[in-house]
């Protein structure tokens, strides 16, 4: 296998609050390759956010604390970077799409005045060569009249034009990755699918890598490659994603797809939506175990104990690892799976 | 106030998709001019403001007399044809010291708001944006200042660098530098905050230029208003300052001054107080009610 774009071994997070220290990613590891789409999901809370800002220096800190791990992007481990080399790499190598494009862009700047300032940071084009690629990446993300709108206001722009506005920026100087974080979910449904087929196109044309951060399961169907499932800042499962949404091997992986409603009509959409019992874990004092294991019906006395390490899905397709001691059973997976 | 409904109106225009405004939204200067425009009471302080900053600048031209020329047939005259205003103690024309008293006047609002903003904007910057100890030794400063009443300070400091106009302006200007250092960095802090700065971090900005570009403009329109706010303040404490004798001196015109002379005459001559009274509280209440006008076209989320 070729070498990852991404390697992010054994990170962990933590906030300092009062309280005490909130364990928000406790150790997370996995792979991204070049080209490939990544579809990380989980709650609110289950650290898939915070542990990409982290490694991109993005948290505030303090309070927040790296406690450990690598994160290597081309080789590099970018936790042991300075500020000013992380600047580079942050808009130019790895591009990022954040939640809200209401409030993302500044209110007060015209959107070619904002595309054009990664241009000019990392590729250190003039004025009008900036300007001229800033239409370009307009066009891109098939804004109509680009030209004329390149001097506009945020606020002349629509929900779903300025996340087009957000996915220039993150593109504009030619990403390896591209990071989206929640990038969908400020938006209603048909500007989502719109923006998700925005995205599959300029894969396509431009072949970067994605991670696709979101709480959305439906999202992550339509658009990645492998699918990563976390909870209370851990990857419970990982696979390739249709091999996650026939086969869960992980109970969250299953409520999570439990609960989502099935469209297909027949008798099998007239199920009641399952919900998940419970809370996720208080992250200042992680349990010990398999932190799903109080949620879980299944879980062995094993889980509460000892934290199940990321394996080979027994039966699964190659690359399908899932975190579990306990085994689902066949009926419950039968009924997702249809 | 209840001017038509201009956040719909404002919305409408901005967003096609009808999306609320969730944020402030800049729109064009056009945009600002007519939502000012739209308030009487602004656009009337506006007028005064601009009468009075023309009447100071033109003042050699526009008075009637030397502002300092005695004449000892207008020894406390009253108000006439050749003298509309009257004459005051020694037979001044109180008309002419009134058209050259707004240069003080207007002078040591413009000119202590000027120096007030320059040393509290980049200090509430450096705070609100450094943060940590900086924030910390900055705003404990700024708390102890705050703790003084600003007229209480200001007359402090003029009487510790001793009285001239100059000197009232420098005392009045450090005085109202701790509002705006707190402004600012409350401001920085409240934008500091906002997604779009998060963004312009994942977008590799250097910090300075997170400050420069992308929170600085977004705190002017506040500063703008507080200044606007405080040059009216800052023309009362001139006034205050002349009045103890700790501003303009004598010979030399100013309405704070007149008005202390003024007092010892008031049952002979009201005049000499009535009308260096009324252009205080004219020029005052102008720069409030253009103030308040700013803010409410500046920003539409404060409206009422």
């Amino acid at each position: 296998m070729t070498k990852p774009l991404l390697d992010v071994r054994d990170l962990a997070v933590a906030f300092d609050t009062d309280g005490g220290a909130v364990h928000a990613v406790n150790g997370v590891s996995y792979t991204l390759h070049e080209g490939e789409t990544l579809g990380i999901v989980g709650e609110s809370g289950s650290g898939k956010s915070v542990h990409v800002l982290a490694m991109l220096g993005l948290i505030p800190r303090p309070p927040g604390r790296i406690t450990g791990g690598q994160v290597l992007f081309e080789g590099r481990d970018l936790l042991a970077l300075k500020e000013r080399e992380l600047r580079k790499i942050r808009g130019g190598a790895i591009g990022f799409v954040f939640q809200d494009p209401m409030s993302s862009l500044n209110p007060g700047m015209t959107v070619a005045a904002q595309i054009v300032e990664p241009l000019r940071i990392h590729l250190g084009l003039d004025a009008r060569a900036a300007r001229a690629r800033a239409r370009e990446l307009l066009d891109l993300v098939r804004i109509p009249n680009a030209v004329a709108r390149l001097d506009q206001y945020p606020h002349e722009f629509s929900g779903g034009q300025r996340q087009r506005v957000m996915i220039a920026i993150g593109l504009s100087c030619r990403p390896k990755l591209l990071i989206a974080d929640e990038a969908t979910t400020a938006l209603d449904v048909t500007v989502q699918a719109e923006i998700v087929a925005l995205v599959q196109e300029l894969k396509r044309e431009l072949g970067m890598a994605i991670l696709w951060i979101t709480h959305d399961l439906g999202v992550v169907a339509g658009i990645s490659d492998t699918v990563q499932v976390m909870y209370a800042g851990r990857i419970l499962e990982r696979g390739p994603v249709d091999d996650i949404f026939s086969d869960p091997r992980n109970a969250y992986t299953l409520g999570l797809l439990r609960s989502l409603p099935d469209l297909s009509g027949g008798r099998a959409g007239r199920r009641r939506l399952h919900q998940i019992e419970g809370a996720p874990p208080d992250m200042r004092h992680p349990p010990p175990g398999d932190p799903f294991a109080p949620r879980n019906a299944f879980a062995t006395p094993r889980c509460r104990t000892e934290m199940p390490p990321l394996a080979q899905a027994p039966g699964a397709a190659p690359g399908h690892l899932v975190a579990a001691w306990y085994d689902l059973p066949n009926l419950l997976r039968q009924e997702v799976a249809r | 106030m209840s001017t038509g409904t201009p956040i719909a109106e404002a919305a409408g225009l901005a967003a096609p998709a009808g999306t609320p405004a969730l944020i402030q939204e800049p729109g064009t200067l056009a945009a600002f001019w007519r939502r000012l425009r739209a308030r009487k009471s602004a656009v009337a302080g506006l007028v005064i403001v601009g009468l009075l900053i023309l009447m100071a600048v033109f003042a050699p031209w526009i008075a009637p007399y030397d502002p300092t020329a005695t004449d000892w047939g207008n020894v406390r005259g009253a108000p006439s044809f050749v003298h509309p205003f009257g004459g005051d103690e020694v037979g001044r024309d109180v008309l002419s010291r009134i058209i050259f008293g707004a240069r003080a006047s207007l002078g040591a609002g413009l000119v202590s708001v000027a120096l007030a903003v320059s040393l509290g904007l980049p200090l509430g910057l450096l705070a609100g944006y450094a943060g940590g100890w900086i924030d910390g030794v900055i705003s404990r400063l700024t708390d102890a200042l705050l703790a003084i009443p600003f007229l209480i300070l200001a007359i402090a400091l003029a009487a510790f660098l001793g009285p001239s106009l100059v000197n009232a302006m420098i005392a009045i200007g450090l005085s109202a530098t701790s509002t705006f250092i707190r402004l600012t960095r409350a401001q920085v802090r409240a934008v500091a905050a906002e997604e779009f700065v998060e963004a312009a971090r994942a977008m590799g900005n250097p910090p300075w230029r997170i400050a420069r570009v992308h929170i600085l403009p977004n705190i002017v329109p506040a500063i703008l208003v507080q200044a606007t706010l405080t040059i009216a303040a800052a023309i009362i404490a001139e006034a205050s300052l002349s009045f103890l004798g700790l501003g303009q001196q004598p010979p030399e015109p100013s309405w704070g001054a007149m008005l202390n002379t003024a007092k010892n005459f008031m049952d002979q001559a009201p005049w000499m107080a009535i009308w260096p009274g009324l252009s205080i509280f004219l020029a005052v209440l102008a720069f409030n009610l253009f103030g308040d006008g700013l803010r409410d076209a500046l920003d539409p989320r404060q409206r009422t």
